[in-house]
């Protein structure tokens, strides 16, 4: 039962961070496909300072360090999506798939040119961090971590910053009406870059989150398994609030941590179902969820539309 | 000079353009990331991913490897046609890859399971993939569930569910299913399954020019002709310029009388199908088997997209581009394992699709210079 209670609570935390960064991208008008692919990078750039970083390092710095180079390049990553989306006007969601399938592509690529060239015979796309993973535990021999009050104090902060800051209600202002944003002196390219950049942090940071997640070495082959689209699911079922996503985030957590820890369950284990019953769960319900709650008009009216200063 | 001007006015020629700009980008991209991983062979390995077979001396050789390239050259084209299909009605198929699966998961399980011939076994892969398809498209049409997210969390299902149907005629010694063309073998030598070479797709004789290929045959010229039927369902028929109405402008075509919702359903039917009739074109060979442990999609429906996008959204142009992007990728598998990586060349078409974002950028572009020089021109010849 705790297991289960630690595995919800780590995968709800991923979920939340990608979820809300997707927030910001689509307040500001953005759609944010290719958040799969900043996981990728923002866990790329993690894994890379866990593993390099000399035995003697202190917990605090492995921590501090590991988690700035995640959000580093998840943000890099991101200026692929905010450079074509807002100063080139492209297909958002051409270039978000074209950015999921880099992410895994790229860095696969990265990967094993790194260990190959470590060792001719190694080419493979796995990371290994045992080592530096132990600082992130808040509690000996729990999946309790450090970023679980991170999360909390970032789901925090996004409210904060969306509902009671001038710049957050100028950002969703460029979601709903561009137009009338630019008319009253907000410049919308600026606040678009912002709430793109700010998904790109935040996914960076949840790709992190995903790949310390009970295991201590990470195969980029495999990419973060649809996570950044279980994220946009939690998003929509979130009706793009901070807090509600938290909310739909633990009820996501819950179904993929069943997926884990199911064996773990005198009356699951009894139902004798294959496990694969379980990993499609998430992905079940999350249709299920769009079905439900698609028709709603939460979203932001103008995302996904290219600013054209030309149609004010 | 004038002749010179419209020419580079044409559509069809500012897009082979464009497309053109898109690979030289991601090819150029590939090159620096060969550079930086190893600097001393990148030209070298650069050539290899662009000549695939010609990287073997023997005539014999090169063409049975053009064989091979080309027999995964169909799926990808069916794949390409499903994206380009749903993308003319205004939908992002990227559950081309989840339609292929389900439909690889049905022809294989008929095929091995069933006992089925290749022409129903084809069939079965047609109705799966139109069933995803049109699941979506249900979602779409009547919850206004995002295409895109409901095709992901589908790509994902039918993975899980594909890999438990053929579990169930799976190989005991291997994470693969019993092989459709090859006959089991136990220890003690007694055959214990058959094969299924009733289900192999006819060759037709076509084989004989690709020295023998036995995968090589009926597939392939399928294709092609599926996609100029393709063609002509988009721009010469009633229903296609029904369907492009409504990619084009949803309302306006539900206000001239058209169904919007049943177009949306129909048409993620059709693409679904052709998704599934690709993977059928592929496993009914023999190329390759399932395996049921796999933990992700093929990527077969993903290059699907760049494939659509690099043929400039035009039937005839995807079979150039699916043959194209093919061909790098078996290039990739070229590659010195031991210094650079294989997936450079998913990393080059995923850089393509991305490039092809911006060939509307490039297009408005190419045709702001043309104006302008013509203006000057035309200054000139006033004076």
């Amino acid at each position: 039962m705790i297991l289960l209670i630690q595995y919800m609570i780590v995968f709800a935390s991923v979920l939340m961070l990608v979820a809300l960064g997707g927030c910001f991208s689509e307040h500001s008008g953005v759609i944010n496909i290719g958040l799969e692919g900043i996981m990728v990078f923002g866990a790329l750039g993690g894994a890379l300072v866990m593993s390099t970083l000399p035995a003697g390092t202190s917990g605090f710095v492995i921590v501090i360090l590991s988690i700035l180079a995640a959000m580093a390049a998840g943000l890099i990553y991101s200026l692929l999506l905010a450079v074509a989306a807002i100063n080139f006007k492209a297909d958002q969601t051409l270039v978000g798939t074209a950015m999921n399938l880099l992410g895994t592509a790229g860095a696969t690529v990265i990967v094993k040119a790194i260990n190959t060239k470590a060792n001719p015979d190694n080419p493979s796309s796995t990371i290994q961090y045992i080592g530096a993973k132990k600082a992130f535990l808040l509690v000996e021999g729990y999946e309790f971590n450090w970023f679980m009050p991170l999360a909390l104090c970032l789901l925090i902060l996004s409210w904060v910053i969306l509902y009671k800051t001038r710049f957050g209600l100028r950002m969703m202002a460029c979601g709903e009406h561009p137009q009338a944003a630019a008319s009253v002196g907000i410049n919308v390219f600026k606040m678009r870059y912002a709430g793109v950049l700010i998904s790109g942090l935040l996914g960076g940071l949840g790709g992190l989150v995903y790949i310390t997640a009970g295991v201590s070495e990470w195969k980029f082959e495999n990419g973060v398994a649809g996570f950044g689209f279980l994220a946009l699911a939690v998003m929509i079922f979130g009706e793009w609030k901070p807090f509600k996503i938290a909310l739909a985030a633990l009820l996501f957590g819950f179904f993929r941590a069943l997926s884990n820890v199911y064996t773990g369950f005198d009356f699951l284990r009894t139902l004798n179902l294959p496990s694969t019953v379980y990993n499609m769960l998430p992905y079940i319900i999350s249709l299920i969820v769009l079905v439900l709650f698609s028709g709603n008009n939460a979203a932001p009216k103008a995302e996904g539309i290219p600013y054209d200063q030309g149609t004010r | 000079m004038q002749e010179n001007k419209s020419f580079l006015k044409k559509p069809a020629v500012q897009t082979i353009l464009a497309s053109l700009i898109c690979i030289v980008l991601g090819v150029l991209i590939g090159f620096i990331a060969l550079l930086i991983i190893n600097p001393s062979g990148a030209w070298n390995a650069l050539g290899e991913i662009l000549k695939n077979f010609w990287n073997y001396s023997k005539h014999t050789t090169q063409m049975k490897n053009l064989g091979n390239t080309l027999v995964k050259t169909a799926p990808l084209l069916m794949c390409g046609l499903s994206v380009l299909f749903a993308y003319k009605v205004g939908l992002f198929n990227i559950g081309a890859a989840g339609q292929y699966v389900a439909g690889a998961g049905a022809c294989i399980y008929c095929a091995v399971g069933l006992g089925w011939g290749w022409f129903p076994c084809m069939l079965a892969s047609i109705l799966a993939g139109a069933l995803v398809g049109s699941l979506s498209g249900l979602l779409k049409a009547y919850r206004n569930v995002n295409e895109v997210i409901s095709c992901i969390m589908l790509n994902w299902i039918c993975l899980y569910l594909v890999n438990t149907l053929l579990s169930k005629i799976k190989n005991p010694t291997s994470p693969y299913t019993y092989a459709i063309n090859l006959k089991v073998v136990t220890t003690d030598g007694v055959t214990s399954t058959a094969a299924h070479p009733q289900a192999l797709l006819p060759t037709l004789g076509i084989n004989a020019l690709f020295n023998n290929n036995k995968y090589v045959g009926i597939a392939i010229p399928l294709a092609i002709l599926l996609a100029i039927a393709s063609w002509v369902l988009l721009s010469k028929t009633k229903l296609g310029y029904e369907l492009r109405a409504t990619g084009l402008n949803k309302y306006a075509a539900k206000y001239a009388g058209m169904a919007d919702r049943g177009n949306i359903i129909l048409t993620m039917a059709i693409a679904g199908g052709l998704a599934g009739i690709g993977a059928s074109m592929l496993y009914l060979t023999g190329f390759e088997d399932w395996s049921v442990t796999q933990a992700s999609v093929p990527a077969m429906g993903f290059n699907g997209i760049a494939a659509a996008f690099l043929g400039g959204l035009n039937p005839i142009g995807t079979i150039f581009s699916s043959y194209f992007i093919q061909h790098i990728t078996d290039g990739g598998a070229q590659l010195n394992k031991q210094v650079y990586p294989g997936e450079i060349s998913s990393m080059i078409s995923s850089l393509i699709i991305y490039f092809c974002g911006f060939v509307l950028f490039f297009k408005s572009t190419m045709n702001k210079w043309l104006d302008s020089r013509a203006e000057k021109s035309a200054k000139k010849g006033g004076k």
